[in-house]
């Protein structure tokens, strides 16, 4: 059992130091403790999980980032986790569109797409093929000048209903835009396109039960609410972390806290060069999020609308309506006695996209009332699909991206990392300080639960090669 | 290591990562990616494994080395001579 900091027994010396539990820090230490080096994983909340969390009401349990992750998370928990953990993963079959432009039902896969696409949107089969293999074949050191804007205009010029289709999921899914590179778009959009949208059985608890138990048994050390406060450099090579006052030694710090705030809080500007710090000032955070979470009361059921259900009545796509403060647009995520078996009961999780600023300039007054303003809109929104589902609630509570910041340190409250500038300066943090590593939601296309445990992986092989140099 | 040694480390190594591999339809001089199914993290999973068993350091920009089974016994021939 992971124990919190106060009452931990600690060696004053780790071959590494993890900082934060989320996907891409519990891989990592799972990782190195594969490759047979002592780890410690410091965690500052009470949980473990980062952004993969969720939480207990009334006899809910809500999940918060459990909407869906591309089949790729097979092979990946198999790879890097076990057999148990890749065999809760399961498929969410019904996803639904509804806004002014269409409405349909999809399994969201390549066939399903390709035939909606001709079908419903009369696109020529060859343009749809010639759209797949183009961005299929898309990779991340690829030039990166084309946006997503003009990748759609190419296929389908003047169609924002079709740009919609392609772009609403994955500006949900990760934050970008149609501004942003066109590659970090067609990457993510085929991972998802390969076999659908898939969840993990029992819920966020079980998986992160699932993955402490899997720490546990490979010697892991893990501590919950450790703070750190530093991360201590001696003439550019690390030498620790600072908590509550305490340095521990290590040969290796991987820090899974934000890319800025490694850089501007826990290391600080004077660990790295001006050429390399003038890079970091241009990094860009993603969005934050919105939620409302709704309970369904234990006798009560209610119909099945579908798994996850892109909604909106704005009457087009825009990126930028996505984060407005009043946005007309937002998921459904509906989760029904399958999701946890045994535990049967209804909860509905509307996300949308928000910026953090909107939230943080507000007076305390105004943010309580602007919170349940948000709640009331989710409500009759939902009252679309499920009439009078709101009498069969026994609990509704909303997050804002002051509740994302508080939770994760995340600055703004990041919900998806950085835009993709944020990929180069995470990747090369270590060719500036000798055995400091980030990992974590960057680039667009290292973000989700896949892109956070995928890009674990990636850095603690950087950080083995690097142990194997200084032992 | 013999050539055929390191051949079959490979491919023990490719089998740990996917045990559904099938070998038999193998062919040595095509992309192990093709053949295989294999993707990017795949020959991470392979590089680590290398340095691993045989602290072999392998730089990022090596990597395409490892393209096809005759490629990564080339590669590696020397760099396991004495092991
Ligand atoms: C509302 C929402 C919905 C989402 N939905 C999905 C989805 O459906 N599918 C999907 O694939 N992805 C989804 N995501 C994205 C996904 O959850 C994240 O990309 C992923 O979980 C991030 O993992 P990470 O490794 O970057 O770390 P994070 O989860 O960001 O965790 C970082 C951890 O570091 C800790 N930390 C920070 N600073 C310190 C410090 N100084 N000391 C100690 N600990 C520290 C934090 O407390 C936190 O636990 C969603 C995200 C949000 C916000």
């Amino acid at each position: 059992m992971p124990v919190s900091f106060a009452k931990a027994a600690l060696a004053n010396r780790y071959d590494v130091i993890i900082i934060g539990s989320g996907l891409g820090g519990l891989t990592s230490a799972n990782r190195l403790a594969y490759c047979g080096y002592k780890v410690l994983l410091l965690e500052y909340h009470t949980q473990l999980g980062g952004l993969a969390t969720w939480f207990k009401r009334k006899g809910h349990i809500f999940d918060v980032s459990l909407h869906g992750f591309p089949y790729g998370m097979v092979k990946t928990c198999k790879k890097y986790w076990n057999k148990e953990i890749m065999n809760s993963i399961v498929q969410l079959k019904n996803i639904v569109f509804d806004n002014p432009q269409f409405h349909l039902e999809t399994t969201f896969d390549r066939l399903d797409f390709t035939e909606k696409l001709n079908k419903q949107f009369k696109i020529p089969e060859s343009t749809i093929n010639a759209f797949f293999s183009r961005v299929a074949g898309m990779n991340f050191y690829d030039d990166q000048s084309m946006t997503t804007r003009e990748l759609f205009e190419e296929f389908f010029p003047g169609r924002s209903d079709v740009h919609r289709l392609l772009m609403e999921p994955i500006s949900y899914a990760n934050g970008s835009t149609l501004n942003d590179p066109a590659i970090t778009y067609g990457i993510v959009f085929s991972n998802f396109m390969n076999k659908g949208v898939f969840t993990f059985e029992g819920g966020t608890d079980k998986l992160i039960g699932m993955m402490t138990d899997e720490l546990e048994k490979n010697g892991v050390t893990i501590c919950t609410s450790a703070k750190v406060d530093r991360i201590v450099v001696d003439n550019g090579v690390v030498r620790g972390v600072e908590v509550q006052g305490k340095l521990i030694e290590c040969g290796s710090v991987v820090s899974n806290s934000g890319i800025t705030n490694t850089i501007y809080n826990l290391a600080g500007i004077d660990s790295f060069s001006d050429d390399f710090m003038a890079k970091a000032d241009k990094i860009r955070v993603n969005n934050s999020s919105c939620q409302v979470y709704m309970g369904i009361k234990k006798e009560e059921k209610i119909d099945d609308i579908g798994d996850l259900l892109f909604t909106s009545t704005a009457e087009e796509f825009d990126s930028s309506e996505l984060c407005d403060f009043t946005t007309k647009s937002k998921t459904f995520s509906v989760y029904y006695p399958k999701t946890r078996p045994g535990h049967d009961r209804y909860t509905i999780v509307a996300s949308m996209n928000s910026n953090f600023e909107d939230w943080n300039s507000l007076s305390e007054e105004t943010y309580a009332i602007e919170k349940q303003n948000l709640i009331d809109r989710a409500l009759i929104d939902l009252d679309r699909y499920l009439p009078g589902a709101k009498d069969k609630m026994d609990w509704i509570e909303a997050a804002t991206p002051k509740t994302f910041n508080r939770y994760t340190l995340h600055t703004q409250g990041t919900s998806f990392g950085t835009k993709f500038e944020g990929l180069d300066i995470s990747r090369n943090i270590f060719k500036e300080v000798s055995g400091l590593f980030h990992v974590g939601s960057v680039g667009i296309i290292m973000s989700g639960w896949l892109g956070a445990i995928n890009y674990g992986v990636i850095v603690s092989n950087d950080v083995d090669a690097y142990m194997r140099t200084i032992t | 290591m013999t050539r055929d040694a390191i051949k079959d480390l490979v491919l023990e190594i490719i089998e740990d990562i996917d045990e559904d591999a099938d070998f038999d339809t193998l062919e040595s001089d095509k992309p192990l990616r093709d053949q295989l199914d294999l993707d990017s993290m795949d020959f991470l999973d392979i590089v680590m494994e290398l340095r691993k068993r045989h602290k072999l350091q392998i730089p990022e920009e090596d990597y395409p080395e490892l393209a096809t089974l005759d490629s990564c016994v080339n590669y590696l021939e020397p760099l396991l001579k004495d092991a």
